[in-house]
C-alpha cells in the first residue's frame, strides 16, 4: 500500500482581519445579513459588483455596511479583473459579487484567469430559490458545475445558517497555500430567511491540508547541488510574490551570486536593475534569459511550473540542467519537467532554510565558484540586449511610449497590461524593482484585463499611481469599466498603445502566414483600407475616436502622435489626479516583439531580432 | 500503461463524485471502472478507481486529486495486498435441456442462480475481474440476454485500516 495523503495537520480558522465587530453572542438575522456581517468578520473591505434579482437581498443590507465598500462596474468580467487586480496589488483577497445566471458565467473569464494566476478571489453570486434549483428557472445557471474546473473550490448554499462558516472556508480556502479562486454560490432563499449569525464560526475542511514547511532532507539535498553546480540559474516564478519572498530571494541571490530571470509573473520579485538580473525567460523573453536556463547545469526553480511559453519544446528544454523544484503545490512538481529534487513548501521558507543550508555548506568548504557563468552571461547581455529601431517615418514607437511612461511615472508606480505586443513590450522596457508593481494575465492570457485590473489596484491602493498600459484591441474589450473608474473617483491612467491591429495576432501573420492579415485591422474593415498590404503609415478611420471615447464616459482624453510630444503629453497625464486619464498614442503598426522563440519550437532557436540567432559559440560540456 | 487501483475518501457531500469524474476527463484520463459506497462513517464515502495509465500520469492524477478539497485521502492499492471484487448479474438463455449445464458451471465458479424463468436463469457471482471473464466466456455459447457489472471494489489484506487516520481526523473537527 502507498499512503499518498499527507500528514500535516488539519488548518486552524484564521483570525479575522480587522474583524469590526466579533462577537461570540448568537444574533438574529437574515441570510444576507449574515454574509454582510460575514464579509465585515473576514476583512473584506472593497466588492466589486453588480446586483441583479438572485442576488438583491444581499444588496440591502450592504448599503448599510460601514466597511464593507461596494464598487458597481458596468460589467461582471470587470468585476472579476477589479478584484483580481485588487488582490493582486494588496495581496489581500479581492472579492467580486454577481447574480445568478448571466451575471455569473460573466464572472467566468475573470475566475478562470485567477485560477491560472493563482489569485485569491473569492466570488459570491446569487442563486435561483433552492426549490427552483434544477428547474431550468428564470436567470438560472449551474455555476457551481460550470466553475468546477476553474475554481479552487466552490460551494452552494441553500441553508442560511452555514453562510458564515462557507465564507470564512472560502476566504482560507482563497488565501492558504496555492492562492484561487473559491466561488459562493448562494440560494435566493437563503440570503432571505431569518436565521443566526456568530463569529468566528467553526470551520470543517478536513480535506484541505496545505503543507507550508519544506523537507529538510530535501533542503540540503537542494544545497549540495547547488555547491556542485558551476552554471545555475534562479529560476523565478510568480509563487515568490504570492509568498512575499522578494527580500529572502535576494538575499540568497547575493549570498551565492546566481544569476537570476523572474519570469512574466514574477517581474517585481527580484530588481531589474540588479547586476544578477537576467530578464525574463521564456517566448518572448531575454536571450540572456532563455539561453542561461538552455545552457544551465542547475535550475533552482521557485514558484515557478514550466509553463509552455517559457520552456519551448520541453523536450529540449535546459537538456544538460539538474532541476531543484520548490513549490508549495505538489501537482506542479514534476508535472511538466522532471524534479531531481522536490521541495514541497512555502518559497519564502524554502529560501530561508536554504540560505541556511548552504551556509554549513561553506562552511563545510563546499561552495560554488559561478564567477566565469556570469562573466559569460555578462557577455550575451551586453552582445544581445533588449532594443528596438525608431520607425523610419518619425512616427512613435510603441517600445518608446512604454519606455518613456516607466521613466517619467512616479517611484512605486503599479502598472497593469492587456495581452499581446504591448504587454510583452511593459515587461521588457518598464524597469521592475518593487514587488506588486506588475498585474498582468499570464496564464490565461486575458485581453481585456488592463482597465478593470487597473480600478481594482487603485481602489485597493489609492495613494498608489496607477497606469495601465493596454492594446487598442484590449482596450475595447473592457473600457466601459472606465465610467466605474471616472464615478468612483479612481483616477486610473490608461495608455492605448494603438496600431490599430490586434498587434500580436498580426506579427504571428507577417511571421507565419505570408502576411496576410486576416481579420486582425482594427481601424477599418476590408475594404476601407483594411486589407493587405497596409499603405506605409495608413491610420484607417479613428473610430472609435479614443478621445472622445474617454471624454464621452467622464475622462480626460488626450492623443499622442508625435515624438516631440511624447514627454509632454506623459507629464500631462500624470498631473492630472483627480479624474481617470486615457492617452491615445498612435503608434507605428509594424513594430513586433524581439526577441522570440516561435511557438512550438526549442528555445535554442530564439532570435534575438528577425531571422537574427545569436551566436554562443560553443559552450558544450 | 498498467492497471492501477485508487481507493479514495472523500466527505460524503453533494458534488463530490462529479469533481472526482470531471477531474480525470478534464486532465486526460480514461477511468477502467468506478465504484462509490459508504464506509463505516457515515460522514465518509470510498471511491474505487481503476485506471490504465503509466506511473508518472498516475503520480500526478493523484496529487491533482489531492487538491480537491473535499479529497480526505487517497491508497493505491497494490495487486498482492489487496482484495479486489467485481459483481456481475447475468441472464442466460436456458430451456430444459441447458439448464443443468449452465448450473454447473454455476456451482464450479462457486456463483448463485438468483432467478429461475422457463426460458432464462439469471446468475449472480462476484470474484476479481479474471474470475468473471472466465465464468462469461463459459456462459457466452448459451446466449447472454443482459449483463451488468460493477465497478471493481478493493480493499487492503492485513490488520491495518486506511480509513482510521481520517477518520479520527473527521471526528475532531465534528
Amino acid at each position: 500500500m502507498t499512503e499518498q495523503s499527507g500528514g500535516a495537520p488539519k488548518p486552524q480558522p484564521r483570525a479575522p482581519r480587522n474583524g469590526p465587530q466579533q462577537t461570540a453572542t448568537v444574533e438574529h438575522l437574515t441570510g444576507a445579513q449574515s454574509l454582510i456581517r460575514s464579509l465585515e468578520s473576514v476583512g473584506a473591505d472593497t466588492v466589486f459588483g453588480i446586483p441583479g434579482g438572485a442576488i438583491l437581498p444581499a444588496y440591502d443590507p450592504m448599503m448599510d455596511s460601514g466597511t464593507v465598500r461596494h464598487i458597481l462596474v458596468r460589467h461582471e468580467q470587470g468585476a472579476g479583473h477589479a478584484a483580481t487586480g485588487y488582490a493582486q496589488a494588496t495581496g489581500r483577497v479581492g472579492v467580486c459579487m454577481a447574480t445568478s445566471g448571466p451575471g455569473a458565467t460573466n464572472l467566468v473569464t475573470p475566475i478562470a484567469d485567477a485560477h491560472m494566476d493563482s489569485v485569491p478571489l473569492v466570488a459570491i453570486t446569487g442563486q435561483v430559490a433552492s426549490k427552483a434549483i434544477g428547474t431550468d428557472a428564470f436567470q438560472e445557471a449551474d455555476i457551481c458545475g460550470i466553475t468546477m474546473p476553474v475554481t479552487k473550490h466552490n460551494f452552494l448554499v441553500t441553508d442560511p445558517a452555514e453562510i458564515p462558516r462557507t465564507i470564512a472556508e472560502a476566504f482560507h480556502i482563497a488565501s492558504t497555500g496555492r492562492p484561487g479562486p473559491v466561488l459562493v454560490d448562494i440560494s435566493k432563499d437563503a440570503l432571505q430567511a431569518q436565521t443566526t449569525f456568530s463569529w468566528p464560526p467553526t470551520q470543517d475542511l478536513p480535506g484541505y491540508r496545505p503543507v507550508s514547511r519544506p523537507h529538510s532532507k530535501q533542503i540540503r539535498e537542494a544545497a549540495r547541488l547547488i555547491s556542485e553546480a558551476r552554471r545555475p540559474v534562479l529560476y523565478v516564478g510568480g509563487g515568490v510574490l504570492k509568498a512575499g519572498a522578494s527580500a529572502e530571494l535576494l538575499a540568497l541571490a547575493e549570498q551565492t551570486g546566481i544569476p537570476v530571470t523572474t519570469t512574466l509573473m514574477a517581474l517585481g520579485a527580484f530588481p531589474d536593475t540588479h547586476p544578477l538580473h537576467l530578464g525574463m525567460p521564456g517566448m518572448h523573453g531575454s536571450v540572456t534569459a532563455v539561453t542561461a536556463l538552455q545552457k544551465s547545469d542547475l535550475i533552482v526553480a521557485l514558484g515557478a511550473r514550466f509553463d509552455d511559453r517559457v520552456t519551448g519544446r520541453l523536450d529540449s528544454f535546459a537538456p544538460h540542467a539538474k532541476v531543484v523544484h520548490a513549490d508549495i503545490d505538489p501537482a506542479e512538481i514534476g508535472k511538466n519537467r522532471a524534479a531531481d529534487v522536490p521541495i514541497v513548501g512555502d518559497v519564502r521558507e524554502v529560501l530561508t532554510e536554504l540560505a541556511g543550508a548552504l551556509q554549513t555548506e561553506t562552511a563545510a568548504g563546499r561552495s560554488g565558484d559561478y564567477g566565469a557563468w556570469r562573466e559569460l552571461l555578462g557577455r550575451w547581455r551586453e552582445t544581445y540586449p533588449l532594443g528596438y529601431d525608431l520607425p523610419d517615418d518619425g512616427s512613435l514607437s510603441p517600445q518608446q511610449v512604454i519606455e518613456r511612461i516607466g521613466r517619467l511615472a512616479p517611484d512605486g508606480t503599479v502598472y497593469t497590461a492587456g495581452v499581446g505586443q504591448h504587454q510583452m513590450w511593459a515587461a521588457h522596457f518598464l524597469t521592475f524593482d518593487k514587488p506588486a508593481t506588475w498585474l498582468n494575465s499570464g496564464g490565461l492570457g486575458t485581453m481585456g484585463y488592463a482597465v478593470p485590473a487597473a480600478l481594482g489596484a487603485k481602489a485597493g491602493r489609492p495613494d498608489t499611481t496607477v497606469w495601465a498600459i493596454d492594446g487598442d484591441g484590449c482596450f475595447q474589450m473592457t473600457n466601459q469599466e472606465l465610467v466605474t473608474a471616472a464615478l468612483n473617483r479612481i483616477p486610473i491612467k490608461v495608455a492605448v498603445i494603438n496600431n490599430g491591429a490586434l498587434g500580436m495576432v498580426r506579427q504571428w501573420q507577417t511571421l507565419f502566414y505570408n502576411q496576410r492579415y486576416s481579420n486582425t485591422t482594427l481601424h477599418s474593415a476590408p475594404g476601407q483600407g483594411g486589407t493587405s498590404p497596409q499603405p506605409s503609415g495608413g491610420r484607417g478611420t479613428r473610430v472609435p475616436d479614443f478621445v472622445m471615447l474617454a471624454e464621452a464616459m467622464g475622462c480626460v482624453g488626450l492623443r499622442c502622435e508625435d515624438p516631440a510630444d511624447l514627454d509632454a503629453t506623459i507629464e500631462k497625464a500624470n498631473a492630472i489626479n483627480d479624474r481617470p486619464v486615457v492617452v491615445d498614442f498612435i503608434v507605428h503598426e509594424d513594430a513586433m516583439v524581439w526577441p522570440m522563440v516561435a511557438a512550438g519550437t526549442s528555445n535554442d532557436e530564439v532570435q534575438a531580432a528577425r531571422g537574427v540567432r545569436p551566436d554562443f559559440g560553443d559552450l558544450d560540456d | 500503461m498498467s492497471k492501477h487501483t485508487l481507493s479514495v475518501l472523500v466527505e460524503n457531500k453533494p458534488g463530490v463524485l462529479a469533481r472526482i469524474t470531471a477531474l480525470f476527463s478534464r486532465r486526460g484520463f480514461n477511468i477502467d471502472s468506478l465504484a462509490v459506497g459508504t464506509t463505516e462513517h457515515p460522514g465518509v464515502s470510498r471511491i474505487t478507481i481503476v485506471v490504465s495509465v503509466g506511473d508518472l500520469p498516475l503520480e500526478q492524477v493523484t496529487k491533482q486529486l489531492n487538491k480537491l478539497v473535499n479529497v480526505l485521502k487517497i491508497v493505491e492499492l497494490e495487486p498482492g495486498s489487496a482484495v479486489r471484487r467485481e459483481l456481475v448479474l447475468v441472464k442466460v438463455r436456458a430451456d430444459n435441456e441447458t439448464r443443468s449445464q449452465i448450473v454447473e458451471i454455476v456451482q464450479l465458479f462457486r456463483a448463485k442462480t438468483v432467478d429461475v424463468a422457463p426460458e432464462a436463469v439469471t446468475i449472480e457471482a462476484t470474484g476479481s475481474s479474471d474470475k468473471l471473464e472466465a465464468m462469461l466466456r463459459m456462459l457466452e455459447p448459451f446466449g447472454v440476454k443482459e449483463l451488468v457489472q460493477s465497478g471493481t471494489i478493493a480493499i487492503g489484506r492485513g490488520a491495518r485500516s486506511i480509513t482510521d487516520r481520517s477518520l479520527r481526523a473527521l471526528e475532531r473537527s465534528a
